[in-house]
This record gives structure tokens, C-alpha cells and sequence, in this order.
């Protein structure tokens, strides 16, 4: 395996974690931009998706049992999501810092039940055998490069999703309504606008997209109670260089750290990756503390 | 300064804790002073957190730097000259690394305790709030920051131990650690350590640095306006927080005889702030009290009822943000004005209610 070969993998591997981090981060940033609170228990919506995602299979085996997943952890997550925002983070959105304290206690108790339902080990959701092969290139300069399906898959997803919500804010009047409110959520309010409403929608279609990637995430590997722990640091860190409630700059950052991360790891191994990653997030920010897309705004307090 | 019952509760409980050697046993003594280590990192939440406004999810990392710090210098002086720790044999180094050689010295490896958190904290606040990247922000690079710590302590089994982290400790400047002498001088020394930390903090709140800290917490730009740059005061904030939580790290790691990477984490980090926010962040009492209470709480029922712990701390972490911001700290002030002064008031000697 070639020199080339190796570079172009990872380039590839990175994208994939990419598409992995932009729909784990992509419901944090859009009910960052607008409420400013940061939900700690959205690592535990992708936890929720995996988990439906087994179950939705053991109803619905066969080839297309994985179709019949998203949907169902779409609207599961999203309606558990929309239970969070009413109960816990609507009360506190006044108090961001709190927001994160009272989410993570959120968060333990996910994890909790979930040991106590489905056990500590974890369960496992077989791919599809039509997602179940790779692509492997053979002779020329590439020889060697094997892409897994699955990992093209996520990609697809990731892009589909991405797309959709582009189009839901840019034509639709849920989007325009979305939008009054991130620019202003007072003058919004006073020209009619249910901002309460908007706050409450938006959070669930980001759990919601959560419960997609929860359902992706478990064809890569099982699904276990800590299973969003460990993608949810790096899509905080997206949500940090992406700039507010910004679906591009999201977009953008989860690429910057997912090839970041996957071209790091060329070089050294996956602890030392972290700490990498943690540097040049710091170094981002001494240029661009407002993020990779920037919100212009009169406010000085926002 | 007139005496009050009230000025005398302090020192009650002062004189109540250097009694406990003579109270308790002396399991329960190691108990206290662990836990009252912890007390010390709380102390330093309270001016980072409560004064400050500043919310680190990553206290555990400078905890762990203090723990480790005095960590090596114990293994260190176990051995024979020229000899290196068992873990780093077993990982097959040949030599010290270079960067545990100074914690040879004793006076080093203590100077470690305090000055590798606090130049780590102060360089570390100093790039990100001199941007003015703060709030959520902040928290969410702390919480990265304490991630990143641990699966490096992980990872590099032959420098730090790997999972196992430091233990098996016996002598501390030439002193037996498992004598119960020791124990109970060590147990001294951490009362007496939280008590200057307490007041050394209650001087920073009530000198002009606490009130521009506050001033900053409540409104930033305000202090911008009026001339000031805030991100100074954050920056001291957060590193005399981070010293004290070296130390508490240091004197933990005497207390229980380890310090590992599962002490230091992303989760032991946050469970920090929680001691703090069920004392009540504002109060440096309550701070104490809070880190007391749930680690006794923790040590009682975890074991027995994991379950029924971890339930228990999620909802916790819900209600008391949700409900009681203020703590239990804020239970009394909400009734100074009421029961409780008219309590004291009616208490005082010269003056009939």
C-alpha cells in the first residue's frame, strides 16, 4: 500500500468522521444560535438512535429494516427531545451555564437506564447486506484503497440531511420564522412570530438528526450506554468553530475537525490526536474567536 | 469587634474538626481528610464559578496535575539510586525521563503541586479569554481539555502509568505514610490548608479584585466601558482556582495512596462542580459543606446501590440547578431576614427581643 494510498484513506476516513460529527453537531448548533443553551445530553440522543435502531430491526428484520430505522429514530429522538426542551431547558434558558449542569444530569440518567435496560455491553445492529461490501481498488496509483459502504452510506445521509434542513430554513415558513428568530428574537416576538414555538421545534428536529446519526453510528460499531460520549466532545468543539446557529459554518468546522483528526492520525495515535485537536481549536480561536462563519450583529450582548 | 454566638460557630466547628483524631476512627479520619482535601478544590470553584462566573468543566485536571506532581516525587523516593519505577520497567524504558527528574527533590515536587496547575491554568485562560471567548464556550474547551488530559494519561503507559495511574506509596519526606501518627498530622495539615484557602479566598471576594470579578460576571462589557480589560481578573481567577485544586489534588493523593486517570476525567470534573452547586456556589461554606456531603453520600451509597447513586446524581445535577441555584448555603440566606437573624438577634446577650 502506497504512500498515496494511505493519504487519500484517511482523506476519505475523514470525511466520513465528518459526516459522523456534522449530524451530532448540527442539532446543538442550530439551538445554540437560538436559545444559547448547549444540551449535554444530546451525546445520549445518538445513544437513543442506535438503541431504536436495534429494536426498530428486531420488528423489522431484512435488508430494509435499516430505511424503516431512520425514521423511526428521527421521530424518537425528536420526541424525547421536545420533552427535554419543555420540562428542563426552556426553564433554564435564561441561564446557559446552568443549562449544561442540569442536561448532563439529564444525561446520566439516559445512560443509567439504558445500562439497566438493555445491559452495559452493548447490542449490535448488522448492516444490510447490500451495505455489507467494500469497494476496492486494485492496480494503478490507489492500489490497495478500500471503502467500506457503510462509511459511503453516512456520507449520504450526512449530505441529505444537510441538504434538507438548507432547504426547510432557506424556502419554507418554519425556516423563515427559524430565521426571524436567530437574527432578533425580540422584534420577531413583537411582529407575531411564537418564538417559544420556534425554540421548541428547532430543538427537536436537532434531536431528531441526532437520532439519525445514532442509527448511522450503530452500523460502525455496537451501541453501548457511553456510546454518544464519545462523539459529542469533538462536535462540541464543532459547535465552537462553526460560529452561531450557522449551518454552513457547522458544515465547514465538522470537515476542518474531521480531517484535522483523521490526517493527524496519519502521524501519531489517537490520544495524542485529541490533544492535537484540542491545540489547534485554541490556536483557531487567537483568529477567529467568532467562529468559522460570523454572525453579524448590532448587539453587543448577545 | 463585639462578640456574637454567631462569630462563634466557626471556630466551634474549627476546634470540633482538629478534635475528630480523638473522635472518630481512623478509618473514618482518612475518610475526612480526603474529603476535606476536596473541600479546598470546592473553595477555589466557588471564586472561579460563583465569583467569577466562569464555569470549569475541567477542575479535575489541574486536580490531577497536583496529584501527580506529588505523585512522582513518592515514587521516586522509593527507589534506589539509579533505579526507575516498576511501570516504566514493564514498558520497557531504560532511563527517567527527563521530565521527572526534578521531582526527585522534595521541594521541587511541591513547588510542582502548586506551580504546574496554576502556570498550565493561567496560560491556558490567558490564550482563550483574551479573545473573549467565555460562557458556554469556555466550558465546552475545559470539558475538552479534561478529555484530552485523561486518554493522554492513558495512553502513555510507560511515563505516567498508564490506567493504573500512581500508587503504592510508603514514605513522604522520610516519614512512614501508614503510621497512625502521620495520619493524623497529615489530617492537620489538610484542615489547616482548608482554612487558609477559605480565608484567603474570602479575602480575594471582599478586596476590589473580587468586586471587578463579580462587576465582570454581571455584566463584562459594562466593565469594559468603564475602563477595564476583564480578562486579567478571569485569568487570576481561574489560576488561583486551579492552584487550589492542585493542592487538593496533591493532599487526595496522600489520603487515598493513588492517583489515576478515572480521579481526573471528564465525569470526576463536572461531579466537582456539583459539590459546589448543591453547597451553593456563592458561599464558601456551603462549598465546603457541599463537597463533604455528597462524597460521604457517594461513599455510603455507591457501593452498595450503583444504580440508585447515579440516578440519584443525574437528578440531582436537575434539581438543584433547576430549583435551588443558590444551594443549601442558599436556604439560610433566604431566611436571614427572617427566622434565623431574628434567632441570633434574640440570642445575643445585652439585648432582649
Amino acid at each position: 500500500m502506497g504512500e498515496l494510498t494511505l493519504f487519500v484513506g484517511q482523506i476519505f476516513n475523514g470525511f466520513s468522521v465528518a459526516s459522523l460529527f456534522v449530524l451530532s453537531a448540527l442539532g446543538l448548533a442550530l439551538s445554540f444560535g437560538l436559545m444559547r443553551v448547549i444540551n449535554m445530553a444530546h451525546g445520549e440522543m445518538l445513544m437513543l438512535g442506535g438503541y431504536l435502531a436495534y429494536l426498530t430491526l428486531m420488528v423489522v428484520p431484512g435488508p430494509l429494516g435499516i430505511l424503516v430505522a431512520l425514521p423511526v429514530a428521527f421521530l424518537g429522538a425528536g420526541l424525547v427531545g421536545a420533552l427535554l426542551e419543555a420540562t428542563v431547558i426552556h426553564r433554564l434558558s435564561s441561564r446557559p451555564l446552568d443549562t449544561l449542569l442540569a442536561t448532563w444530569g439529564v444525561s446520566l440518567i439516559f445512560q443509567q437506564g439504558a445500562r439497566n435496560i438493555f445491559g452495559a455491553i452493548g447490542v449490535d445492529v448488522t448492516a444490510p447486506a447490500w451495505l455489507n461490501h467494500t469497494i476496492s481498488i486494485s492496480g494503478g496509483p490507489l492500489d490497495g484503497l478500500t471503502l467500506p459502504a457503510t462509511r459511503i452510506f453516512i456520507m449520504g445521509v450526512a449530505v441529505l440531511v444537510l441538504g434538507g434542513l438548507a432547504l426547510l430554513l432557506a424556502k419554507t415558513r418554519i425556516g423563515l420564522l427559524v430565521r426571524a428568530v436567530n437574527q432578533d428574537r425580540e422584534t420577531a416576538a413583537a411582529m407575531g412570530v411564537n418564538a417559544r414555538k420556534v425554540d421548541l421545534m428547532v430543538f427537536a428536529l436537532g434531536t431528531g438528526v441526532a437520532g439519525l446519526a445514532g442509527v448511522v453510528l450503530a452500523l460502525l460499531g455496537p451501541v453501548t450506554p457511553n456510546v454518544g460520549q464519545s462523539y459529542i466532545v469533538p462536535a462540541f468543539l464543532v459547535v465552537i468553530l462553526g460560529g452561531l446557529g450557522s449551518l454552513v459554518g457547522t458544515a465547514i468546522a465538522s470537515l476542518i475537525i474531521g480531517l484535522f483528526s483523521a490526517l493527524v492520525q496519519i502521524y501519531v495515535d489517537v490520544s495524542l490526536s485529541q490533544v492535537l485537536l484540542l491545540v489547534f481549536v485554541i490556536a483557531f480561536i487567537q483568529f477567529r474567536p467568532q467562529g468559522v462563519i460570523a454572525v453579524r450583529s448590532r448587539a453587543l450582548d448577545s | 469587634m463585639r462578640f456574637t454566638y454567631a462569630s462563634a460557630i466557626p471556630v466551634a466547628i474549627i476546634v470540633l474538626a482538629a478534635a475528630a483524631p480523638w473522635l472518630i476512627s481512623s478509618y473514618e479520619l482518612n475518610l475526612m481528610a480526603r474529603f476535606l482535601a476536596l473541600a479546598i478544590l470546592a473553595i477555589g470553584l466557588v471564586l472561579v464559578w460563583g465569583e467569577g462566573g466562569i464555569l470549569s468543566l475541567g477542575q479535575g485536571v489541574f486536580f490531577g496535575l497536583g496529584g501527580y506532581a506529588l505523585a512522582m516525587h513518592l515514587k521516586l523516593v522509593m527507589l534506589d539510586p539509579g533505579d526507575i519505577p516498576d511501570f516504566m520497567q514493564w514498558s520497557g524504558l531504560e532511563s527517567l525521563p527527563w521530565w521527572w527528574v526534578p521531582f526527585e527533590n522534595p521541594v521541587c515536587a511541591i513547588l510542582g503541586v502548586v506551580l504546574v496547575p496554576g502556570l498550565f491554568a493561567a496560560g491556558f485562560s490567558w490564550l482563550v479569554f483574551r479573545r473573549r471567548v467565555g460562557g458556554v464556550y469556555f466550558a465546552l474547551i475545559t470539558q475538552a481539555l479534561a478529555l484530552a488530559f485523561s486518554t493522554l494519561l492513558i495512553s502513555q503507559q510507560a511515563y505516567t502509568g498508564g490506567f493504573n495511574g500512581l500508587t503504592d506509596y510508603s514514605t513522604l519526606l522520610g516519614f512512614d505514610l501508614a503510621s497512625d501518627d502521620m495520619i493524623v498530622a497529615l489530617y492537620w495539615i489538610t484542615l489547616a490548608l482548608v482554612v487558609v484557602a477559605f480565608l484567603g479566598v474570602r479575602f480575594l471576594m471582599m478586596s476590589r479584585f473580587g468586586k471587578l470579578l463579580r462587576a465582570t460576571r454581571d455584566g463584562e462589557n459594562r466593565v469594559r466601558f468603564l475602563g477595564y480589560n476583564p480578562a486579567p481578573y478571569k485569568v487570576i481567577a481561574f489560576t488561583v482556582g486551579a492552584v487550589l485544586a492542585g493542592i487538593s489534588g496533591a493532599l487526595f493523593t496522600l489520603h487515598a495512596g493513588v492517583i489515576s486517570p478515572a480521579l481526573v476525567g471528564v465525569v470526576p470534573s463536572i461531579e466537582m462542580v456539583i459539590w459546589v452547586a448543591v453547597g451553593g456556589r456563592n458561599s464558601l461554606w456551603g462549598a465546603v459543606i457541599g463537597a463533604l456531603l455528597i462524597n460521604f453520600a457517594r461513599d455510603e451509597i455507591s457501593s452498595a446501590f450503583p444504580n440508585i447513586w447515579l440516578y440519584g446524581l443525574g437528578l440531582m445535577f436537575v434539581l438543584v440547578v433547576s430549583f435551588l441555584p443558590d444551594g443549601i448555603a442558599g436556604l439560610f440566606a433566604a431566611n436571614r431576614s427572617g427566622r434565623m437573624a431574628h434567632l441570633l438577634k434574640t440570642l445575643r446577650p445585652g439585648r432582649a427581643a
